[in-house]
């Protein structure tokens, strides 16, 4: 979604060796005979191999890098699945899981001569159970449906990307996927029960169980964030948790981001978790209040949004507390949404932030990287001086209460070079996480998109240590190849770069030009 | 005396792999009776302790794995905070690696998470003797394989915990008690009944007699659910749950073996003779029996969830009740692509593994 419309241009560009490893080279069916032996598997309309067929599966909403798909599956069930899976093992035919496609590191995009697995078609919710607080869905249930399907027992599905109207659960597994409200009720992998999965080799599994823990190992938490490397997640039970009585959320407005990132931390400090808190820079704030017009205030230079939930009176105490504590941090204006409507207003400019700041510029890029709350003065300083040196706009959306920063960098795709430039911009970013202590990724996970800067998070032993992971699960290294993990001699070579060719974009990826 | 012994830790890894020796880690030896024995070298690791960062704003503590975890959580209280999974100690030497490589986690489970969910990152050495760091000091981290959360419950098979690092939360401004008596399947309903409310419920167990809730929360959310539940405020609430998170409450007082049953919370009575302790509103229940171990497991299976002989199992018996084939076949693998040599806790967890 997002720019993916705008500038899915063709993929002729991108290279084989985008994948250190392309297992593609080794399959042992052509397109034709996989085709016809897939037939027997799945309905007519279940295959697509033509290539305006194929062009809306050629990248995940990272749209700068794309490669046609040799073949788009779309089963209906589990037992279509495994045996979609056990065909192309047999042939060594590379697999990749998709969801809806709203991933932002390349996670779905294919490398070229694969099988694309959707799941689509994997829609229904299967059970819910009120008293035990769990639902069981199908992996491409939409996160936003869950929540909408349980509302009627006054449950819900905490985590919420700001995708969720169209991200599926098996994604978010995949990803291990946050939102505004992780914070206080946790990612994904704190909401999920029980998966199933099918292996590479076609094998059926269930990890996790209906209890609250399963014996041995805690293969549970192993798949949530596997980027769809390990397995294919063909079932999910969630954990629901009560809708709280009253939800009320504060906005305050600064005139210095600093003093906002100093008042997060006072909120914390006295006690109180909020449901949600939330960060916006001025260029963030004045596009979402163009886009969507809530009544943020435009002239600040960043605004927080604090959600506080529970029972009546104690969101009523934590109110006034947290407003004190807004206005001694030197707040220039706080606003209580006054009911559900004004509440809800609030939270929409959030939510659509990334595609508020994307009509600012022709494109642009989201940055995902975690920081220790405490240097995010120092973190934004910085990027300020990055976005003069490339210049390149950026706006900031920060999930300030768990450290996870969103910058966007804005920049034209037609202009010859931009995007290199905005690469290298989004890379001195990510370093900049690691150098205060942070990671390259907070939610959207590595992709293709951060495979350089893994290097620079982890000693070769740790990556080798990630691929012996891998190989534990799918010794053919046949599902979603390349993507996560760079291998070791790939590191070796980025490490060797002079260091002002670091961020450069390999040759292999694909450009708009 | 706070000390960094990685360097010789992983000198003693690296001359066991050598030697093939396997090795049998001990931190504070409080939980030698979870799990079968692992015929082993003894090797030491309480030594290895101390904070290395806390940032009470930041709400994270990374400390070595020796570390005590009495001290630990001194430390988190004087800053006004908590291990938000209550973890139990089983003694007064438990350190932080082993309270997270058993992964056990106290009454606050089913409402706060277990010790698992807590975990942000890990440093370790593994049975190549390499150390690594996995996950991080920050809340949210997806680079690469979550290898931190999987070491929790590992009892020590994947690797030496060295650095583990914790999200903690503040502590509540109130804590109550309330009891009420019933039967147990009253209590079952009743339990999960309230937990699908917005109620700061923190823990609710039954004792064969009286169910028992614990609100926890705001001062004025805790008043005004005590109002709705309305049951009878019970005066000995922080001890009454300190023996249940330690097993010093009468009813582990026994000669029978012990079960910890894990099942799904809202599962009805299950028909296995002997003397029942809910905790986790249904979803953790404590049996004391000498029925046949296969039978306790058939039944324990057939209702969703998986038993763990805890205490005073018979000799040669597996502790952890066996996973399904396709799952042991992915700890096998998993055990060797962590410790390709099996050097660490050999048997501890599951037989050959
Ligand atoms: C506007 C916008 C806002 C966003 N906001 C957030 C946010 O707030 N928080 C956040 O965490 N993310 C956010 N994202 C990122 C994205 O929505 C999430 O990563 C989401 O979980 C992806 O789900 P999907 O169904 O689109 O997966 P896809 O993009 O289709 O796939 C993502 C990865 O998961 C794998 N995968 C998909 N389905 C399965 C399956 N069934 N089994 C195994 N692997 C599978 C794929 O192979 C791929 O590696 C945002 C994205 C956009 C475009």
């Amino acid at each position: 979604m997002v720019n993916t419309e705008k500038h899915a241009t063709g993929a002729s560009a991108i290279d084989h060796s985008m994948t250190d490893k392309t297992a593609a080279t080794k399959s042992t069916l052509d397109k034709a005979a996989l085709i016809t032996r897939l037939r027997e598997i799945v309905a007519a309309d279940a295959l697509l191999y033509d290539e305006e067929d194929l062009r809306p599966y050629e990248c995940d909403a990272l749209s700068a890098y794309c490669k046609l798909p040799m073949i788009v599956v779309l089963p209906g069930t589990i037992e279509e699945v495994q045996a979609i899976m056990r065909l192309c093992y047999q042939h060594h035919v590379p697999v990749i899981a998709r969801g809806a496609g709203t991933g932002l590191s390349g996670g779905a995009t294919p490398i070229g001569g694969d099988v694309v697995l959707s799941l689509a078609k994997f829609m229904s919710i299967l059970n819910i159970d009120p008293l035990a607080r769990t639902a069981v869905v199908q992996p491409g249930v939409r996160n936003l449906a869950i929540s909408q399907a349980v509302a009627q027992h006054r449950l819900y599905y905490a985590p919420d990307p700001s995708s969720q109207i169209a991200c599926t659960i098996g994604g978010n597994v995949a990803e291990n996927s946050g939102g505004v409200h992780c914070l206080k009720y946790g990612l994904t992998v704190h909401n999920v029960r029980k998966v199933k999965i099918v292996m590479m080799d076609g094998e059926l599994l269930t990890l996790g169980g209906d209890a609250l823990d399963s014996s041995g190992y805690d293969l549970l938490a192993l798949i949530n964030g596997s980027e769809g490397m390990l397995g294919v997640v063909v079932e999910v039970t969630v954990k629901l948790i009560p809708m709280p009585d009253r939800a009320q959320v504060v906005l305050a407005a600064f005139d210095d981001v600093e003093k906002a990132g100093i008042a997060v931390g006072e909120v914390i400090s006295a006690g109180i978790i909020p449901g949600g808190l939330e960060m916006m820079d001025k260029l963030a704030t004045q596009a979402a209040e163009d886009f969507v017009q809530v009544g943020y205030p435009t002239d600040a230079e960043a605004i927080l949004l604090c959600e506080l939930d529970g029972t009546n009176e104690e969101v009523s105490e934590q109110i006034l507390i947290v407003r004190e504590i807004m206005k001694q941090c030197g707040a220039t204006k706080t606003r209580t949404a006054c009911d559900e409507a004004e509440r809800e207003a609030f939270w929409k400019g959030r939510k659509a932030a990334f595609p508020a700041v994307g009509r600012l510029a022709p494109d642009y890029y989201c940055m995902d990287g975690t920081i220790p709350r405490k240097h995010l003065p120092y973190v934004l300083r910085r990027m300020g001086e990055l976005s003069i040196e490339y210049d390149l706009r950026v706006a900031n959306v920060f999930h300030a209460g768990d450290g996870n920063l969103h910058p966007l960098i804005l920049y034209d795709a037609n202009t010859p070079g931009e995007l290199k430039r905005t690469e290298a911009f989004g890379g001195k970013i990510l370093e900049l996480c690691i150098e205060v202590g942070g990671t390259i990724t907070g939610e959207h996970g590595v992709g293709i998109e951060k495979l350089d800067q893994m290097h620079l998070q982890f000693s070769n032993e740790e990556l080798t240590q990630f691929h012996a992971v891998k190989h534990a699960f799918d010794p053919a290294g046949l599902l979603n190849p390349g993507k996560a993990v760079p291998t070791p001699k790939r590191c070796s070579e980025y490490r060797q770069l002079p260091a002002q060719n670091k961020n450069r974009p390999s040759q292999n990826r694909c450009e708009h030009l | 005396m706070n000390q960094n012994l990685s360097k010789q830790l992983q000198q003693q890894v690296l001359s066991a792999i050598e030697a093939n020796q396997p090795l049998q880690i001990q931190g504070g030896s409080s939980k030698n009776f979870l799990g079968r024995a692992a015929n082993a070298t003894p090797l030491e690791v309480s030594g290895h302790r101390g904070i290395i960062s806390y940032d009470p704003v930041e709400l994270v503590i990374t400390a070595r794995a020796g570390t005590p975890l009495r001290k630990l959580e001194q430390i988190l209280a004087d800053a006004g905070q908590m291990l938000p999974f209550e973890p139990p100690h089983f003694g007064l030497n438990a350190t932080l690696g082993g309270t997270i490589a058993c992964g056990l986690s106290g009454p606050s489970r089913s409402f706060c998470g277990s010790a698992r969910d807590y975990v942000l990152g890990v440093k370790l050495i593994n049975g190549r003797g390499e150390i690594l760091n996995f996950g991080g000091q920050v809340m949210k981290n997806v680079a690469g394989y979550d290898c931190s959360r999987l070491m929790a419950g590992a009892m020590g098979t994947l690797g030496l915990l060295l650095e583990i690092s914790l999200k903690v939360l503040p502590r509540q401004a109130a804590e109550i008690t309330l009891v009420n008596k019933t039967s147990l399947p009253q209590a079952l309903e009743t339990m999960n009944h309230w937990a699908g409310k917005s109620l700061p419920l923190n823990a609710a167990c039954y004792d064969g007699e009286n169910l028992y809730l614990r609100l926890s929360g705001a001062k004025t959310a805790v008043k005004s659910a005590h109002q709705l539940i309305g049951y009878k405020l019970y005066g000995n609430g922080n001890p009454f749950w300190q023996t249940v998170k330690e097993h010093q409450h009468p009813f582990f007082q026994s000669k029978l073996p012990l079960w910890r049953l894990s099942l799904p919370a809202g599962m009805a009575d299950i028909n296995i003779p002997g003397t029942w302790f809910i905790d986790w509103c249904g979803a953790q229940r404590w049996l004391l029996s000498d029925s046949a171990p296969e039978l306790v497991r058939k039944q324990t299976q057939a209702s969703g969830g998986h038993a763990t002989l805890f205490r005073r199992g018979p000799v040669d018996c597996e502790t952890f009740q066996l996973p399904a084939d396709g799952i042991m076949q992915l700890h096998r693998r998993l055990k060797q692509a962590f410790d390709p040599a099996g050097i660490f806790n050999p048997g501890r967890l599951y037989a050959g593994l």
